[in-house]
Parts: structure tokens; sequence; C-alpha cells
């Protein structure tokens, strides 16, 4: 007899499951974009502008061409279709077109035998240039006009005044993402004039839409693959080497690999954007928010990319995660001679997140009240408006719960050794214990989830059924974070089978799965697969009039009534979706609406060890609290919180490109310093799960919240130890010293 | 020029430039691309090998310097029915992410057992402070190692 008793799915969600790609990844046999190579490819290079702003007078790439073994070269002039790309707007040049706009500006191509050819051939290339005087100072840009978006939010009554009042002004430093896996590229002709390119990308449809304009061919022509990423952080949201790699393979009829090395993607892909914000806060006598004014100026750097979208979200969550009543913001993406600018974890949210805590914490102070509890009292809850845009806030937000959660967390023991590795500055200083002053801050950050502002926002998925288990196709990009798991947990615990693979469509095969970005992943792929396996599963169900399926078949009433043979007598049975999150809305003139899809909240306290004598800061904690709707895979999520705080703990204490003159100083791992394994905090985390109104079982995407308002926590921190008014990020160690 | 270096166990002749690292011929003349160029400049540890029993980075090695060297890359910690300790624990603890790092954590950590079978936790951190990992802030390859030391729980 068959039992009524459930097989148990392995891997299913909620469980940590091991992600598929794993072995091969700790094997060295996962195959990156880096790594890809055929017998006869050739190698691609690029020259870049030496020049901020320079006009180019003379481009002779004869003495190239005259090298052995190359085999093209190619400038603006050999661009076939549309000369500029863009995401939003398309305004870049895919190779300089007479004016360079920013230091690193790809200028020309070349496509040679081996990769030393090409690199001296980009180099023999003759090339004069009249310096132009650039424009690196964001505020006399947005003076002259020089802006790719000026936002205004105005909500309640401008004339309100609160009896407390306190006024900042803050910076943040330019940030990297640096991705360990270097921009790459394979271009292969496939003998019919058109192509088929592994890219490294977070959407690769966005890139082909860009390619196939910028090359003049058909959709069909080029199919983009999803490659092998090493991580990405943002800086795969926009084309690199992607067009430069077809045209050098087009021109030539070879396959041709590029690959940047550090330095190149240091200037091959866009950053954090740089930013000034000042704010007024005013309060009344109980701390409650009466209103909140800010002004906030981004420096976009050359060529539009994402500053548009980035600047509306640092405008709407100008306030955070607490409700006030009237605002009034005022917000510019500036356009200058300096480093391109986009999209990095927390997009726009990072910066004023820092501002706007920093300003929390001073007006608890002039409040004389404890900086957790004016927190609470103006915590935004489901049902609140959001303080810029008047959005009420649908679903679940639990503001005041990762509040509550991380301050309940143990704080660690008093540092009792002189152990150097336990010390600020390490090994390499003496700092005694003795001269170490610990501090402790918190900070709260809100996000955004998926896209925004009206934009039609879907993903693809389709999931077939065969004889070998369940297939998942998708194009979106698992770049490390995990997405490829939770969709196969999605999957099996709908279909009632552990066996189920994800498969990486081209951009022929599947439409969009959108960008992965934004958080939005685990809802967006994640729901349309949650949609597809549930029609699936459906329609199976339907077919054999059964009520469950399992991994061997469809079952009435616990008896077996179709094997999965029998399912998939005509073939594989299959089911396509497209999923789309709730509309949003473009804003106002006002920036009111309903712009956004939902929201997620985080919590985060630091505790630093500070030598203030010296300026060292060794953080020894970062512990947080998230809002993630419903854990599918608590390990990743652990993995997400760990790494995100890594990188907002970068920009409180360590990363900043040093741009001078709109020249990036410190291109390299050896200047650019990122958090190493002795930098690294300990970190405990707590997980609320309050289900939301959207996305697969009421998960939410949290891959950028620990980002978000762990580097506000770390400087409150380094505050409560030193006394001192830090209001820029990194701190270092002359801020410290007050220098 | 031509030279000799045993990698994972086997001799290998290999025709390298004078400008060349051992990381390029170990990627582009030797097939074996599980060693990572991430940087090129020693900072990162992406492309760690174990060269005459000291882990280091393979970018910093000259491969003509390379010659009637012993090598181990990524590729030669596993075989086709067995994983390495370190490999095993990497993928149970979650900490593997993008995995660009991850074949340096692992040659770097395999080594770190070898000369250091009980590590403590500083000293895990500071044996692995040349190998950045940018996804995982580190706490899931500490509580890998810590498990393969029997430290962890």
């Amino acid at each position: 007899m068959t039992t009524r008793t459930k097989p148990r799915i392995v891997g299913g969600i909620g469980t940590s499951a091991r992600r598929p790609d794993g072995k091969p990844k700790v094997i060295g046999s996962f195959a990156y974009a880096s790594d890809l190579s055929s017998e006869d490819m050739l190698w691609g290079a690029t020259l870049r502008s030496p020049h901020a702003h320079a006009r180019l007078l003379k481009l002779d790439i004869a003495p190239a061409l005259a090298i052995s073994g190359v085999r093209a070269v190619l400038t603006q002039d050999d661009v076939p279709g549309e000369p500029l790309f863009g995401q939003e707007e398309q305004d870049q040049p895919v190779l300089c077109d007479g004016i360079a706009r920013y230091w690193g500006e790809p200028v020309a191509v070349v496509a040679a035998e081996d990769e030393e050819t090409a690199r001296r051939a980009a180099a023999a290339i003759v090339v004069e240039w009249e310096p132009l005087e650039p424009v690196v100072d964001p505020d006399k840009a947005a003076d002259e006009g020089f802006t790719f978006r000026e936002m205004k939010v105005r909500r309640g009554d401008e004339a309100a005044v609160g009896s407390v009042v306190v006024e900042g002004f803050y910076e943040t430093a330019t940030q990297d993402q640096a991705p360990l896996g270097p921009e790459a590229g394979f271009a292969i002709p496939d003998g019919e004039g058109g192509l088929d390119l592994y890219i490294t990308s977070q959407w690769i449809h966005v890139d082909h839409r860009q390619i196939i304009a910028c090359l003049d061919m058909e959709p069909d022509q080029i199919r983009c693959h999803p490659a092998g990423i090493g991580g990405a952080f943002g800086s795969r949201e926009d084309i690199s080497l992607h067009i430069h790699v077809a045209m050098l393979s087009l021109a030539t009829g070879r396959p041709v690999k590029m690959v940047y090395d550090r330095s190149e993607s240091f200037v091959g892909h866009v950053k954090r954007h740089p930013s000034r914000m000042w704010y007024r806060h005013e309060a009344d006598e109980d701390g409650n928010l009466v209103k909140v004014t800010a002004r906030l100026i981004f420096d976009g750097g050359a060529y539009a990319h994402t500053s548009r979208a980035v600047l509306a979200n640092a405008a709407f969550f100008t306030v955070g995660a607490y409700r006030c009543d009237n605002v009034v913001v005022d917000a510019i993406a500036a356009r200058t001679n300096n480093p391109p600018c986009g999209a990095m974890r927390g997009f726009g949210a990072v910066q004023t997140c820092f501002g706007s805590e920093m300003q929390m914490d001073r007006l608890a102070e002039a409040l004389d009240m404890d900086p957790l509890d004016l927190r609470r009292r103006n915590a935004l809850a489901p049902g609140d408006r959001i303080a810029t845009s008047g959005q009420i806030i649908q679903g679940s937000l639990p503001t005041v719960a990762v509040i509550d959660a991380v301050e309940a967390i143990p704080l660690p023991e008093p540092l009792h050794s002189d152990d150097p590795r336990l010390l600020p500055g390490g090994t390499g200083l003496t700092t005694p214990s003795s001269s170490v002053v610990r501090g402790i801050g918190y900070a709260v950050g809100l996000k955004n989830l998926a896209f925004s502002e009206g934009f039609d926002d879907f993903a693809e998925a389709r999931a077939v059924m065969t004889t070998a288990g369940v297939e998942v196709h998708t194009a979106a990009m698992e770049v490390g974070q995990g997405l490829v798991t939770v969709c196969q947990q999605i999957a099996r615990t709908i279909l009632g089978t552990d066996r189920v693979a994800v498969v990486w469509d081209d951009t022929s095969q599947i439409g969009s799965a959108g960008s992965t970005s934004a958080s939005r992943q685990t809802q967006m792929t994640g729901g349309a697969v949650h949609a597809a396996a549930v029609g699936l599963r459906d329609q199976i169900l339907a077919k054999h009039d059964g009520d469950e399926l399992r991994d061997d078949g469809v079952y009435r009433d616990g008896e077996l009534v179709a094997s999965i043979s029998e399912v998939c007598a005509d073939g594989p049975v299959e089911q396509h979706v497209q999923f789309r999150h709730p509309a949003t809305y473009p804003p106002d003139e006002n920036g009111q609406g309903d712009v956004h899809a939902g929201f997620v909240v985080a919590a985060h306290r630091a505790v630093v060890d500070v030598d203030a004598e010296l300026g060292l800061v060794r953080v020894v904690r970062v512990d947080t609290a998230q809002d993630v709707g419903k854990a599918l895979n608590p390990q990743a999520i652990t993995g997400q919180l760990e790494g995100g705080i890594m990188q907002g703990m970068g920009l409180a204490v360590m990363e900043q490109l040093v741009v001078d003159g709109g020249v990036i100083r410190n291109p390299t791992f050896t200047d650019y310093l990122i958090p190493t394994f002795l930098d690294a905090p300990d970190v405990e985390t707590r997980i609320i799960e309050e289900g939301d109104h959207w996305g697969p079982f009421g998960a939410k995407g949290i891959g950028e919240s620990p980002t978000i308002s762990s580097t506000p926590a770390i400087i409150a921190a380094i505050r409560a130890a030193t006394g001192r008014d830090l209001t820029r990020v990194p701190v270092l160690p002359e801020d410290i010293i007050g220098i | 020029m031509n030279v000799t270096i045993t990698v994972n166990g086997k001799d290998r002749v290999v025709d390298v430039a004078g400008h060349e690292s051992l990381l390029h011929a170990l990627r582009n003349d030797l097939d074996l691309p599980g060693t990572k160029d991430a940087c090129e400049q020693g900072e990162c540890g992406s492309c760690t090998v174990i060269f005459d029993g000291e882990s280091l980075c393979s970018c910093l090695v000259m491969a003509a310097d390379a010659d009637g060297s012993t090598v181990t890359t990524v590729e030669g910690l596993s075989s086709d029915t067995e994983l390495h300790p370190v490999q095993e624990a990497m993928l149970a603890e979650g900490a593997v992410q993008c995995g660009f790092c991850t074949p340096g954590f692992v040659v770097a950590g395999s080594h770190l057992l070898e000369v250091n079978p009980h590590p403590t936790e500083p000293e895990i951190r500071e044996a692995l402070s040349g190998n950045i990992c940018r996804c995982t802030g580190y706490g899931a390859i500490l509580r890998a190692f810590e498990t393969v030391t029997g430290e962890g729980s």
C-alpha cells in the first residue's frame, strides 16, 4: 500500500541547500569568462585616453597595423551602427568620438595573435591630444547646468519648524566594487555574419539591446550568453568591453578574447557616486521628526549610465527608515570629467543613509535622548507613508523589530589582550591595549526592492519537466550571490523533486530576467520560477487528475496514478512565465507617488577599538538584524549579510578611489585597500521573518541592505570612541587625530 | 625557452617567454585555468600555488625561474572521487559565492594545515590575510577552516 507520508524533499526552501556550482568552484573547474579560450582565437586590447578632458587631434593606427600579428585596429569610425550606447541614455561613444571626457576613455581597440602583441599594438597607435580643462567639481558643473538629473521632493508644509534643529554637511568618497573577476568577453563568429558573445554582465538582455544597436544587427544575429562571473556588486550593470570584443570578432572573422587587467578594470567600470550632502533635521521636544531638509549632489562623472536612477534612490531615502510629514529635498546628479559612476550595492541609499543616520545621532544628542529610542519613536511601519514620496507602505517593514533584535545581541568582552592582531593597526604597529578606546554605534537603513518609478520590471523563466528531472531556464545572471540555489530550492519545493537543474539560456532562447541588481532576483526571477513551477505542477496534475506531484510521478489520494515517464510520454512538459511585481509609477513634479515596489529594512551595531593618538581603528564586531520577508536559504542570507557588511566597512574606514583632476591615482589593489581577513570583524546576525506582499513565499531581496547601514554604524562607533564629529567616509587616521 | 616544471605530480615541459609569469604559464600554456588572475601584483592571492613547499602568488614568479620546481595548483588537490578536506568544508559552510578567490583560499588553506594542523583563529586569519574575498566577508571561510581543524562547532 502506498502511504500518504510525503517524501522529504532535500534542498527545498528554508534549508541551507548547497549551491550547485560550488564543487566546480572549489576544484577550479568552473569556467569564468576570463577562462574561455579556443585554439584560433585572437586577443583584444584597448587604447585609452591619458587625459580626463581632451580633444583628439590625430589618430594614426598605421604603426599598430604594421606590427606582425596584428589583425585589426578599430576606432569610432568603424562602429557599424549607432555611435553611442548607454543603458538609460545613449550618450557614450563606443570609442572616442573626438573628445575624451574621462581619464581612461577607450579610444581604439586592437586584435592580435597574442595578448602581448595586442597590448604593444595598442601602445603603438599614435595619438595627438589637445588637453582641455576638466570639470571636476560637481557643484561647479551643476552651477553651469551640467547635470544628468535634477530632482526635488516637496512634501507637507515647507514652513514647518521644529524646536530642536541639527544641521550637518556630509561627504562620501568614490568607492569601487572591486569584484575579483575582471571584465572579460569572448566573441565567436557563427559563420553567418553573426556572433555568440560570452560576457560578464548583470543583465545580458539590456547589454544585447545596446550591442545590436551599435553593431547595426538583427537581434537574432547576436546571442549574448551568460559567462561565469567573479562578483559584480553593480560594476557589471553597464557595458564595458562588450561592443569592442564583438566589433573585433566581426572585423576579423575570428574568435576574440578580451580581459581587463586590474588597473584597466578600475577605469573600465562605473563606480559608486561620490556625494556631498547638506542636511537639516528638525524635531519637537519629544523627538518626533517635524521636518527634514536636504540638498544632495552626486558626481555622475562623464556619462549617464544609471545616474538618474541612483539619484532618485538617494533622494527617496534621504530620511531613511523614519516618518516625517514635511520634507524638502533638492538633489542633483552632476556631469563632470571624473570617472563615470553608476551602480554599486545600495545604489544611492548608501550615501543618504550615512548622512541621515549621522543626523539622527546628532539629533539624539541635541535632545539628550537614547539614539535607539529616537529611532524607535520615528520608525516606519506598514501603513505609514515614506517620508519623501508619501507612498503608503504595503507589505512588511519590521523597523522596530530589527532595532530591538540587534540591540539584544550580547556585546563582546572588553579588550584584554596585547596580541597585535587584535589591536588597531595590527602587527605593523605598536598600539598598547591601554591606549585603546572602545566605541559602540548603531544605524538603521531602508532600501527599495526591484526597479522603480514606473519601469516595466519583469523576469521570465521556463520550468520543464523531463524524465531526467526538472529544468529551470532563465537568463538571470548568477554573479555569486546564490540565485542558482534559490531557483532550485523554489522549484524543488513546488514540484516535489530534488532533481532540479538551472539552465542558463542565451538571449535568443528566453526573454529578459531583468537585472541582477536592486536586490531583485530572489523576488523577481525567484517569483518567475515560483510561478512557472506552480503552472507546470497544476498543468500536470490537471491532465492526470492528480492531487500531488512527487519525484516519481502524479499521485491521487496517495496512490501513484501517472509515472514521470507517462507524464512526459509526449515529450517534456513546460510552463513559461513572465513575472511582474506590483506596478510602480513615476513621481510627480514634487517627487510624490507610489514609486517603489516594496521596502526592506536592516539595523547594524558596530563595536570599534580606536587608538585616538595614531588615528587607527579596529572594527571588532558588526552585528545586524535583517528583515528578510521569508528566509529561503539561511546560509546564503548569512553570506550576504557578512559580505555586505564588509563592503560597508570598506567605505567606512578604508576604501576610496583617489581622483585628482579626473585622474584615478590608485587603480591597483596595492593602493586601493579593501578589507582582508585580518580586518574582518566578527558578525552576529539575526534574521527577522515577516512575509512581504509579493515575492516567492514572502521573501525579500537582501543583497544591498547589509551594505547600507553598516557604514554609518561604524562611523557612529568611532564618534562614540573619540568624540570626533566625523562627517566624511572613509574615516582616515587624520580625521581621527584631527589634523 | 623551455622549462620543466613538476605540476600536480607530472613533469611538464613548457616553452615560456622571458616576460611570462608562472601564473600566465599555468593558465595559458599548461591549460590549468583554476589558478585565477585578479590583480597580478601579489595583493589578492587569487593565483596562490604551492611552489617548492611554499604558498605564494604565482603572478610574482617568473615562469623561467620555475624551471625544475614543483608546483601544486588547485587542480592538484582533489581527485575524481575525493575532495580535499578544505574544499569539502568550504562547500559545507557556504564559503563559496562568486568563487573567484576560492582556488586561492583552497591552496593557501591546504598549505596552512600542512604546516600548522591546528591553527588558532588569529593564526587562520593571519595565514589567509593575503587572500582577498570580496563576497563572503570571510565569516564562512573562517567557519570552514575551524571545522577542518576541529576548532569549530
